[in-house]
């Protein structure tokens, strides 16, 4: 496909942050050597305006979350009642009790779902993504090329458009409404793969792999052994971005499951939104619903910002 | 655009016996389930898509599936409503991906500037609402668009202005929004990161030159970081051909949206509304093809300008 061919590949290890075996400069230790000292007001006026646009953009993308996190911790009158930004009564833990409780506290088993998907659909899908990455990077073999550019292919199929395909075969397989449905599909990330094999290519010398054959170790014993735990971090990005994948999917799970009880969160909140135009006291159920699901994800994005640089930096630098 | 770094010489022509067991044990499962999950369902689609159902007799009885050819595909390309629906998506690009990319671009420069302060934080802030699940972040805005629960309609009134977020006329506007809110960030991102690429003599040199900050930006460091801008472009093409989740949220108050405005939303009604699997199946195909030649454009677009 010539569409993504690979020719700048090689560029991206150098610019991995995090990276354990170069000392390379991060994105953002870039020594900023290059300010200039002349016009000192007319610096200072394009320091304020460009410092000033960025504040606004930033307020533009926190503001939706601001409020949410305001909006949750009041009750229905107040809502409706209180500006978007003025505080009204405290409300937020009768709020949760409410989400945690509703039609039969079904939230607690979306939350529970949707990390099942999430969490056990990502650690396998990384795996195997990091196991196909490293063999494209590492090995020679016959149609090796025309394999990875079936991969890349795989990229740009929209998940969307295949959706209902997936929903024929899966009806046809008996497979609709249950776990597997949502699961089965998430294994599968050609994105990951490509960004396994940058990695792949950046973390482990192949000096380490003619060690370790040196050593009489049998290839794939390396790559459990040796390989895999050089590829930690290229693994958690890869993890990341899976997990944020099959947490945020929604399409396909909305196709697939008919039972409330299989649902994943968003699922869930998504069907509480439907009612509120006749029935405004699920405005809170919402609300807060939407807030907890996204606290997690809010926190794991602070707490994992390199690995997430990292891959968005390798998926940059094509 | 690659950074010239020696490329490691191929040390052998063939894989050596026991690598090649090893090559097989870790490429199977990845593509035992690409076939299954992606190659498998595309072509049981263009299997049912040659089928119809058809009521039998006097329509009691129940339907049965009777071939019928390309029947299914001349359906779906004479039907109004899904050639509109690619209409739909292709006003939506023409306004949305300027105002996404090229403000992902601008952010992405000025945080690159001499001048910014705070990048790391920044960069956080606008990344953020890429964190939160498309879905959410339509219902989030939906709300902030519900006047009463609003701050946003509330400060425009203040200011005297009026603006109907459901109404026929900012429907778009309103849905487009959202998807800057989402991506803008996410590709701010991707753009910075490329632009700490840029060879910082070359930077040294020009500012050495006399040339501004402008200058610099778009006669330096945007040719650096031209075939990310290409890939991000192409990316949000695919994205937008399978735009779902804010029309179908958004239609539930703005009515005029309608049911089929985006071509997955016709999709997933001839399914699961009006259970014409044949149909679906069709247009699925339909749109498949759509997102391969436009992402073949793109590329090739995208590509001319590299080697020219």
């Amino acid at each position: 496909m010539s569409t993504l061919d690979l020719d700048g590949r090689q560029a991206v290890p150098g610019t991995l942050p995090a990276t354990p075996v170069r000392e390379g400069p991060g994105p953002d230790h870039r020594p900023t050597g290059r300010s200039r000292r002349r016009r000192p007001t007319g610096a200072l006026l394009s320091r304020a305006a460009v410092n000033g646009l960025l504040a606004v953009a930033a307020l533009y993308t926190l503001m939706p979350l601001a409020w949410l996190l305001i909006a949750a911790t009041k009750d229905h009158g107040d809502l409706f009642g209180t500006g978007g930004f003025t505080l009204g009564a405290f409300h937020l833990f009768d709020n949760l009790r409410a989400v945690f409780t509703a039609d039969g506290g079904i939230y607690g088993r979306w939350l529970l779902n949707s990390l099942l998907y999430s969490l056990v659909g990502s650690l396998v899908s990384t795996l195997i993504c990091v196991a196909a990455g490293y063999a494209f990077d590492k090995y020679h073999f016959a149609g090796k090329d025309k394999l990875f550019g079936v991969v890349l292919a795989g990229i740009l199929v929209p998940g969307t458009v295949i959706s209902l395909p997936m929903y024929l075969l899966a009806s046809e397989a008996g497979l609709v409404n249950t776990y597997w449905a949502v699961l089965i599909p998430s294994l599968v990330n050609p994105f990951g793969v490509y960004l396994a094999r940058v990695f792949s290519e950046g973390y482990i010398p192949n000096e380490v792999l003619e060690a370790a054959r040196m050593d009489g170790a049998g290839e794939l014993k390396t790559f459990r052994t040796v390989s895999l735990p050089m590829l930690a971090p290229g693994f958690m990005t890869i993890f990341l971005f899976s997990f944020t994948g099959s947490w945020n999917s929604f399409y396909l799970p909305l196709m697939m499951l008919n039972d409330q009880h299989l649902y994943p969160v968003g699922l869930g909140i998504y069907n509480w939104n439907t009612v509120v135009v006749n029935n405004p006291e699920y405005y809170s159920l919402a609300i807060t619903g939407a807030l907890v699901a996204v606290l997690p994800l809010i926190a794991v994005f602070i707490g994992l910002q390199r690995f997430w640089r990292s891959g968005l930096t390798a998926g940059a630098v094509k | 655009m690659a950074v010239p770094l020696a490329r490691t010489p191929r040390r052998r022509a063939a894989a050596r016996p026991g690598q090649r067991g090893a090559v097989t044990v870790l490429l199977v499962p990845f593509f035992a389930l690409f076939g299954l999950v992606m190659v498998a369902p595309i072509g049981y689609a263009v299997w049912m898509s040659l089928f119809q159902e058809r009521s039998s007799g006097l329509g009691f009885g129940g339907t049965e599936r009777v071939f019928s050819g390309l029947g299914n595909y001349s359906r779906a390309l004479s039907d109004p409503a899904f050639r509109t629906s690619f209409l739909h998506i292709a006003v939506y690009c023409v306004a949305y991906i300027p105002v996404m990319i090229g403000g992902a671009l601008v952010l992405a420069l000025l945080l690159d500037s001499a001048l910014s302060r705070a990048k790391r934080f920044l960069q956080l802030a606008l990344f953020l609402p890429h964190a939160v699940p498309s879905m959410i972040a339509a219902i989030i805005w939906i709300y902030l668009y519900t006047p009463g629960l609003s701050p946003v309609t509330g400060w425009i009134e203040s200011l005297g202005g009026n603006w109907a977020f459901f109404s026929a006329d900012h429907a778009l506007s309103s849905m487009i929004n959202i998807a800057v809110w989402q991506w803008i960030g996410y590709n701010m991102v991707i753009f910075y990161a490329a632009l700490q690429a840029v060879p910082r003599e070359t930077l040294e040199a020009a500012v050495v030159d006399g040339a501004g900050e402008l200058r610099i930006a778009w006669q330096i460091k945007v040719p650096v970081i031209r075939s990310s801008v290409v890939l991000t472009l192409l990316f949000t093409c695919v994205g937008a051909v399978q735009l779902f989740n804010e029309p179908k949220i958004l239609s539930s108050r703005a009515s005029s949206l309608g049911s089929t405005w985006s071509p997955t939303m016709y999709i997933f009604k001839a399914a699961f509304e009006r259970h014409d699997y044949g149909l679906a199946a069709a247009s699925s195909l339909l749109l498949a093809l759509a997102a391969a030649a436009l992402s073949f454009i793109v590329s090739r677009i995208g590509n001319r300008g590299k080697t020219a």
